[in-house]
């Protein structure tokens, strides 16, 4: 693990470390199986329609120390994540629910939040407006049952040591000393505890250092360990069979439509996207393995109507034209009264971002003569000139919340805060909101291949490409899913088998 | 009681100087762009309110400066912003006893290392062991400690597999096993910097009066060593040993994060990165006082040890 969990408090948590965790000794209604599809979990069963969801919760689901698991307790969750007070950085997942919104501005009491208990297993949900994806966000960590009286027990110090929580999920935490380990043992409680064959999970290290990591596994001190484009050259070089997973990441220019911004020409914008070829930028300038050429603002991993999206729903496919590009250069020159001004292009300071901020830098040199600047700010300056809008192009990236193509299409709705560039399109925003409430899944589907072309056209962002981590597991171990929502990796199907 | 009456002029002075070390932090650190609660994933402008609520940075910043003051004044840092659950005293009093220990035996290392190698080399002037300790005290001194702690860290991998068990840990935290290689390297700098300021100051001695009266009465050079020579040339060394140990507890933070060592300094570093304001009020403030603390001390240590220097009371300084 890089670090320590910042928060194992799921109305609070927001990083991967503590999704990682948490995702171990917490289940919610629903969960994610093998192929990282919606299974059920608490819940044995729902009815999900345009006006609100009904789940029946498993009467054996029990909590770590033996209390059953009751649909009050999502009730009170719910409602402690979007009362104001409470500070949830994910109160927003929750705004699917009625007076969710309200509630969480202060407008309406949390009481007034559309969840109830119909009775100890039964949870009746009522929606704001349809939402079709409702069930991929009960798999969130802010949708997970929380307890009242532990919560009020320990106050502060709730879910901050392993004897302040309590856990739903195929594991506990067992052991938990700040910054340097932790243990997770099988919880006896689960319901489906004899699917779980791990009996412990040791988290012996915590460090941000790649070199460290890949050191502990030399040594057999891990069994898992996650690579850097440096360790990754080390472990080749040692010929460790390296693994790659696509983890729905999508990596991509943003460009700044403010006003007055150079990059607002969309005659400039053409010529960046005639000169620029992904495919070049994955295999030989970043060279790492599993990342995949991007066209799209959708990633490979995204579902379509019955299968992949990017198979039903293929982007076009980009040729590289010098002379167009020229021409659209020329136009934007005139436009601009004779000059395109310098450009600032706003990166983080890690070795890849600098090489794909340099590559770009010298490409569009070259090609079009443009002088691009490159403002390398560590995370948080970088964060800070992106919402100030402090940039003409940024490198971005985006990891999904849940399992909806949503996650990404409503990224550069005009509303949306992380849609830095402010790029503004009201057929966009349309096509949003078909896809956010329409209830048939070939509807929504066309309404985001809408915002697929769209996006190509306005070319309000560059796709660069599609991420990928790279990783060494031990040859023993087995069955380790990789997640693309919630906590990643996930060893709840996980055991050891003696290589042959 | 002119040191009861020197120590206390000196805690004022360093009551100051922790304040004034507070101020600057506080004003410094709110004016670096970017701010605790922004992420790569932006939420919307009601939940910002909610969180900045929350976290009273809503407030003013004349009555967060305010409110920070006096309750640090009562001993409370606050909750740090990254690490929600837990309160800044915490993560100190967790964390900076592993930095602590740590310190503690790489300054022993260092001090040890830097008195015989030094002495070595002033005694063998100008001939091969002076000169060959000299070449790895320019090379220690110039290759950062991180380059040391990889290096090291794949010599024990290799030493594990020439022996086919785990003699030592890659890496991580526990026994005294875990803490041999990290303080070693932790300590390389100080042992190459101690090294040559025993080296100087020996010779310096050895050129002294008394050491040829010394030499005149017929000691062996042995003894003049042992009775005159080291004893005069370690002085000029506690002077520079108070700073250097807050150096080596404090600044440890890169061994920590190669050999995931759960130390303060890791906390730090982590802290100014993602601008939790918090911890970088408490772990500068902490570190100040640290720091304050223990070049009082070696003064204090000084002026027991070397009987030409004597206290003043008046808080003024140490000269005699």
């Amino acid at each position: 693990m890089a670090t320590e969990p910042p928060s194992l408090n799921t109305l609070l948590a927001t990083d991967s470390e503590s999704f990682f965790v948490l995702s171990h000794v917490m289940e919610g209604l629903a969960q994610y199986g093998a192929n990282n599809e919606l299974v059920p979990a608490i819940a044995s069963r729902w009815e999900i329609d345009e006006s609100g969801a009904t789940f029946w919760l498993r009467p054996d689901a029990r909590w770590s120390d033996g209390e059953p698991v009751t649909a009050e307790q999502f009730v009170y969750a719910w409602r402690q994540a979007v009362d104001p007070k409470t500070g949830a950085p994910y109160a927003s997942i929750l705004y699917p629910v009625k007076n969710a919104r309200a509630i969480n501005t202060g407008k309406l009491p949390s009481e007034q939040l559309g969840v109830k208990a119909l009775d100890r297993h039964t949870l009746q949900v009522s929606f704001e407006q349809p939402c079709p994806y409702f069930l991929g966000l009960t798999a969130f960590a802010t949708y997970y049952p929380l307890r009242a009286d532990v919560v009020e027990r320990y106050g502060a110090r709730f879910a901050a040591e392993a004897d302040t929580m309590v856990y739903t999920g195929p594991f506990k935490l067992e052991q938990w000393v700040h910054g340097s380990s932790m243990r997770l043992v099988r919880n006896p409680e689960y319901w489906d505890v004899s699917s779980v064959a791990l009996k412990k999970i040791n988290i012996p290290f915590m460090t941000t250092s790649a070199a460290a990591v890949l050191n502990l596994y030399k040594d057999g001190a891990i069994a898992y360990a996650n690579l850097d484009a440096e360790t990754l050259r080390e472990a080749v070089v040692e010929g460790y069979p390296v693994r790659r997973f696509r983890n729905g990441t999508i990596f991509f220019i943003e460009f700044n439509f403010r006003e007055a911004r150079a990059t607002r020409n969309a005659d400039l914008r053409k010529a960046m996207q005639l000169v620029f070829d992904s495919a070049t930028l994955v295999n030989k300038v970043i060279a790492v393995p599993g990342n995949r050429p991007l066209y799209s603002l959708f990633p490979s991993t995204v579902r379509g109507v019955d299968g992949p999206f990017y198979r039903e729903y293929p982007a076009k496919p980009l040729a590289q034209d010098l002379v167009l590009a020229r021409k659209h250069l020329e136009r934007a020159r005139l436009a601009m009264g004779g000059q395109v001004p310098p450009l600032t292009f706003l990166v983080s300071e890690t070795p890849v971002s600098v090489i794909i901020g340099e590559y770009l830098q010298n490409l569009f040199k070259q090609s079009l003569g443009l002088d691009i600047r490159l403002d390398k700010q560590i995370f948080k300056q970088r964060i800070a000139r992106m919402q100030s809008g402090d940039f003409d192009m940024v490198l971005a990236g985006w990891g999904p919340d849940f399992d909806d193509a949503i996650t990404y299409g409503d990224l550069f709705a005009s509303w949306n805060e992380n849609n830095r560039g402010r790029y503004q399109n009201a057929r966009y925003d349309h096509w949003v909101e078909v896809a956010r409430q329409s209830s048939d899944q070939t509807e929504r589907m066309n309404a985001m291949a809408q915002l697929q072309r769209i996006m190509q056209e306005d070319i309000g962002i560059l796709p660069l490409f599609e991420g990928a981590s790279v990783y060494l597991q031990h040859p023993e171990l087995r069955g380790v899913r990789r997640a693309i929502f919630g906590g990643d990796p996930n060893y709840k199907h996980a055991r050891l088998e003696k290589a042959e | 009681m002119p040191l009861m009456r020197y120590i206390s002029g000196r805690l004022v002075s360093g009551v100051f100087t922790i304040w004034f070390i507070a101020t600057a932090t506080f004003f410094v650190m709110h004016w670096v762009p970017g701010d605790p609660l922004s992420d790569e994933k932006a939420v919307s402008p009601e939940i910002r309110k909610n969180l900045e609520a929350r976290y009273g940075l809503d407030k003013s910043l004349g009555t967060q400066y305010w409110i920070y003051i006096t309750s640090m004044a009562r001993g409370d840092f606050g909750i740090s912003y990254t690490q929600k659950n837990r309160s800044v005293n915490d993560i100190i009093a967790m964390h900076f006893p592993v930095s602590a220990m740590l310190g503690a035996l790489a300054v022993l290392f260092a001090t040890v290392g830097g008195i015989l190698w030094g002495a070595v080399a002033a005694r063998y002037r100008n001939r091969w062991p002076d000169g060959a300790i000299m070449f790895a005290v320019i090379l220690t001194v110039s290759v950062p400690s991180f380059v040391f702690a990889a290096l090291s860290q794949h010599l024990i991998i290799k030493l594990n597999q020439l022996l086919g068990f785990s003699l030592l840990p890659v890496a991580g935290w526990g026994g005294f096993r875990n803490m041999l290689v990290p303080a070693l390297v932790l300590g390389l700098g100080t042992m190459a910097y101690l090294t040559r300021l025993m080296r100087a100051s020996t010779l310096e001695v050895a050129g002294s009066e008394y050491i040829k009266t010394a030499r005149a009465k017929g000691l062996s050079s042995l003894q003049i060593f042992r009775h005159h020579e080291f004893r005069n040339a370690v002085l000029p060394l506690i002077t520079v040993l108070g700073p250097a140990i807050a150096a080596i507890t404090t600044g440890g933070f890169v061994v920590e994060l190669i050999f995931t060592i759960p130390g303060l300094g890791r906390y730090f570093v982590a802290a100014v990165q993602q601008l939790d304001y918090t911890v970088i009020m408490g772990t500068t403030v902490f570190y100040g006082a640290f720091l304050v603390l223990m070049v009082l001390l070696v003064d204090i240590i000084y002026g027991l040890v070397d009987p030409r220097i004597r206290l003043q009371g008046k808080g003024a300084g140490v000269r005699a």
